[in-house]
């Protein structure tokens, strides 16, 4: 059994620590992981800018590189659902190698969760004694499912806080508001930055009014948003992708 | 071409709507262990209020609520309030100073504090709201669990008008503020009776 | 005509009204969620409302020959009306007949789409909106901020001061209470002195021929029941099939739109008042060409109850009126771009695609596909900033060839920590504008997993 690693352009590049976290949680199961070198970017950033056209070749070049992978799994719930609910219109519908990269790509924590399951999972040599507040992405949240939208009359769950609930010490901290944007969106963030700074503070504020120590989440891009608001105004609050408090980062 | 046929024709060309069959509601909905409970709860957080009495006790129930008003309209058999006979009104108009609308109601639906308001034998509709106050009169028997049910009763094969009212009049356009009275009674009550 | 990036940046500036705004909507977004959650079925009853509006789009010629067969039965007079203009002609000529000087308007969105105000008022008929909200956004001269909160952008002083100046109010004195009596004093006069009434139309029964309206104040009634003639000015999306299908959407619609289980009134109108007159104008306005678009067709299932601008974190923050559409927010944002793209061309992207109102519209409407759809058809049609497209030309460019982005990735990492902070945080770093770029890392996390490739090839190796 192999799996693919599939990791998001920005975070190749300026987050190899949160990917090598990872790589290592993976690997730490056992898992026979691969990083294929010659990926590139998902092509969300110009789908979502009405370029999905343009997106084609790199559709095309995602699902060559990841097709021969019984699970492909990524730091990044956006980048998933990208895969996953947006890639269709370049393929035929009963393309084989999509359909199987399809039903196959995984976000980390969603992987840990379903496919290995809580009970399988020990966290029993590490800890992280902090007061943690979870960022619930959009796309991981609302697409993927990660957890249940607080707009829907359906029963309560969070992968994310179901699997960082079984790191020993953890304090999970309950928000105002538990699933509101933060504000990234892309380039949003830089298109109405007016809008997206002011839901980037009302984030970061609902964090510190709950005395978080610790933010984290399944997407870097909107940690990497919100991070540049707390780097810039010196607030007291500091930012780790979820694969790195998962794989025991020393605080 | 009149714009009725050109519409028409818009609409049946190059329409790719699916088709979908419509739901049946038989057995659908929330259902309630104390009916009257939960009705009168939810229209307490509409700015009004439910009460149980019986026929005989109606009129001094009323008056307990209203002893002020003056000009009492009621098309309720067991009320003998009514001073003004609204029916003989010919213009609506003309029902600009009634202080208090004493009306029967069709049915309750616990699930919403509404009541359904359809008396064919009331000559003017605009009287369950340009009273200021309103009374409405229910049978206990008459409660219903939803909206599904509700709609089972209704049928306009004979008439022109009906209403679910539920409370008063409110508004909180002036920032989310609630006022109850706004355009139509300022206070409102359903009286059920046995 | 501004885009909504430029009124949006204004609206923000103003941090505590914003705050205040936000705030006030996302109150409204809570209690429509502690209505949602008290009704087990509520899910279902979503799908129901779904499939009832795709059945009747599917057939919508139909039930609209049906509605006006059962409502001409009934003594009620319809009239078609193709476009904006043709629905402010027939309400014109409807009032001039019967000689109107003064017409009592409850809340249509549908008549503020037709600018239908103006125009009569051109023509001398004075035009009264009894909504307490719509009413206090006409004495101040401006459009409603939201569907079903009119006045959901002003403060108790604004209104106190309004009324002051158009009703003779006590200056400073903005008890909510206090005002409402007063605009419910001044609205009496009108309802007993106007000679004709004009309603929206919430839901329009196919089987039975009646228009339901449904309101809290009463307005509608008062304005409908009092004057003879009694117009009512509907969509022709309006539309459902069956009586029980009312049950439906009774059931969802003032719990999505304010959270409260029924509005106070839910009138149900099938024939004029004794010696009145009633009509009943069915407007298309581009409706139908929604129905021949698969991406785009499900925005004529809205209900209009105003949860999706409730829920957008964007709406919160920016306010109605920077969208510059009759309808603002999600749903007033795909509506426009599909009516007028090149006007509306910034509506689509005033959103992260977070998928919100998609999850609070009782009516399952695809919003957020659709305002992602809109992206693509503004960029294919050539609606889009030149600067933009080529940047993400550029973008895909790089994308393609991954040993390109190694090496811009390698050189930014060796460049970018070194440079004087003034050269990055310049007038053309809008990221930087407000907040910091990340840390450059020294190795991407490619050249680790390469070094780390090899060390493990080369101990094996030994």
């Amino acid at each position: 059994m192999k799996i693919g690693l599939f990791i998001p352009c920005f975070m190749n590049e300026l987050y190899p620590e949160a990917s090598m976290a990872t790589y290592k949680l993976l690997t730490n199961l056992n898992f026979d992981v691969e990083y294929p070198t010659n990926q590139t970017c998902c092509g969300q950033p110009m789908a979502n800018s009405g370029c999905s056209k343009d997106v084609t070749s790199l559709a095309i070049t995602f699902v060559n590189n990841f097709k021969k992978y019984d699970y492909i799994v990524a730091p990044s719930g956006s980048c998933v659902t990208m895969v996953k609910e947006h890639y269709a219109p370049f393929f035929e519908e009963d393309d084989k190698d999509y359909n199987k990269v399809k039903t196959s790509i995984y976000e980390i924590t969603e992987f840990l969760h379903d496919i290995i399951k809580p009970e399988n999972l020990d966290f029993s040599n590490i800890s992280f004694p902090h007061r943690v507040g979870l960022h619930n992405s959009c796309h991981g949240h609302r697409a993927l499912g990660l957890g249940s939208p607080t707009e829907l009359n359906v029963p309560y769950n969070s992968k994310l806080e179901n699997v960082l609930s079984l790191v020993p010490n953890i304090e999970l901290v309950e928000l105002n508001r538990r699933d509101e944007c933060c504000g990234f969106g892309g380039t949003f963030c830089v298109t109405e930055d007016a809008i997206s700074t002011a839901m980037g503070r009302d984030r970061i504020n609902d964090h510190i009014n709950s005395n978080v120590e610790v933010m984290t989440g399944a997407d870097m891009s909107c940690l990497m948003h919100l991070n540049g608001l707390i780097s810039r105004e010196g607030t007291k609050l500091q930012v780790l992708h979820i694969a790195q408090i998962l794989l025991g980062k020393d605080n | 071409m009149t714009s009725r046929d050109l519409i028409l024709g818009k609409i049946k060309k190059n329409n790719i709507v699916p088709k979908a069959d419509l739901p049946e509601y038989d057995n659908f909905g929330i259902t309630y262990e104390d009916k009257f409970e939960q009705f009168a709860q939810t229209i307490q957080t509409v700015g009004g209020d439910a009460i149980s009495t019986t026929k005989e006790e109606l009129d001094v129930v009323i008056r307990s609520l209203y002893n002020e008003e003056k000009i009492i309209v009621s098309n309720v058999a067991e009320s003998k309030l009514g001073n003004f006979i609204a029916n003989d009104e010919e213009d609506a108009h003309n029902l600009k100073d009634i202080d208090l609308a004493i009306v029967k109601g069709q049915f309750a639906v616990a699930e919403n504090g509404a009541v359904w308001l359809k008396n064919n034998d009331n000559r003017h509709r605009s009287l369950y709201f340009i009273a200021q106050n309103i009374v409405i009169v229910v049978k206990k028997s008459d409660i219903l669990n939803n909206m599904h049910e509700a709609y089972r009763q209704i049928s306009f094969e004979d008439s022109g008008y009906g209403v679910f009212v539920s409370g008063p009049s409110k508004t909180a356009d002036i920032e989310q503020s609630l006022v109850i009275g706004a355009h139509g009674p300022k206070s409102g009550y359903v009286i059920f009776i046995d | 005509m501004a885009s909504h990036p430029e009124n949006a940046t204004k609206y923000v500036a103003n941090d505590e009204r914003m705050h205040w705004h936000d705030k006030a909507l996302w109150f409204v977004r809570e209690k429509r969620d502690k209505a949602a959650h008290g009704i087990p079925e509520w899910e279902q009853l979503r799908d129901y409302a779904s499939t009832i509006k795709t059945h009747t789009m599917n057939k919508l010629d139909f039930y609209l020959e049906e509605f006006e067969r059962n409502a001409t039965a009934k003594g009620i007079t319809v009239h078609w009306a193709k476009d904006a203009v043709e629905h402010n002609e027939i309400v014109h000529k409807l009032l001039k007949a019967k000689k109107v000087k003064k017409l009592v308007k409850s809340k249509s969105m549908l008549t503020e789409e037709c600018h239908l105000n103006p125009y009569l008022e051109q023509r001398g008929i004075e035009v009264i909106d009894t909504d307490l909200g719509e009413r206090i956004v006409q004495l101040r001269n401006e459009p409603p901020s939201h569907i079903v909160l009119p006045a959901i952008h002003l403060t108790k002083m604004d209104v106190s001061d309004t009324f002051h100046e158009h009703l003779g109010t006590e200056k400073g004195n903005d008890d909510p209470t206090y005002l409402t009596r007063a605009a419910r004093a001044s609205l009496r006069e009108d309802f007993l002195t106007a000679e004709a009434g004009l309603t929206g139309v919430n839901f329009a029964i196919a089987e039975t021929g009646g228009v339901v309206v449904c309101t809290n104040e009463g307005n509608a009634d008062m304005g409908a029941s009092l004057p003879k003639l009694h117009i009512a000015s509907m969509g022709m999306e309006k539309i459902i099939p069956r009586l029980k299908d009312l049950s439906v959407f009774t059931r969802l619609l003032a719990r999505s739109a304010t959270g409260q289980a029924i509005t106070s009134y839910t009138s149900h109108f099938h024939q004029p008042i004794e010696g009145g007159e009633m009509h009943i104008i069915i407007v298309d306005n581009k409706r139908a060409e929604f129905l021949a678009n698969e991406k785009y067709r499900q925005a004529l299932n809205c209900i209009r109850c105003g949860a999706c601008m409730n829920t957008c974190p964007i709406y919160r923050r920016s306010g109605g009126h920077s969208y510059e559409h009759v309808i603002p927010g999600p749903i007033g944002s795909t509506i426009a771009a599909f009516k007028e793209p090149e006007k509306h061309n910034s509506l689509p992207f005033a959103c992260t695609l977070c998928g919100s109102c998609t999850n609070v519209c009782p009516a399952k409407i695809d919003l957020d596909s659709q305002l992602y759809n809109h992206r693509q058809d503004l960029a294919e049609a050539g609606y889009l900033p030149k600067s933009k497209m080529l940047s993400m030309k550029v973008m895909t460019y790089v994308f393609n060839r991954p040993k390109l982005l190694d090496f811009a990735g390698f050189m930014a990492r060796k460049i970018v920590p070194k440079l004087p902070k003034s050269l990055i945080y310049n007038k053309f770093n809008v990221w930087g504008k407000t907040r910091d770029l990340p840390e450059f890392p020294e190795h991407s996390f490619k050249e680790l997993y390469t070094k780390m490739k090899k060390d493990e090839r080369d101990k094996d190796d030994k």
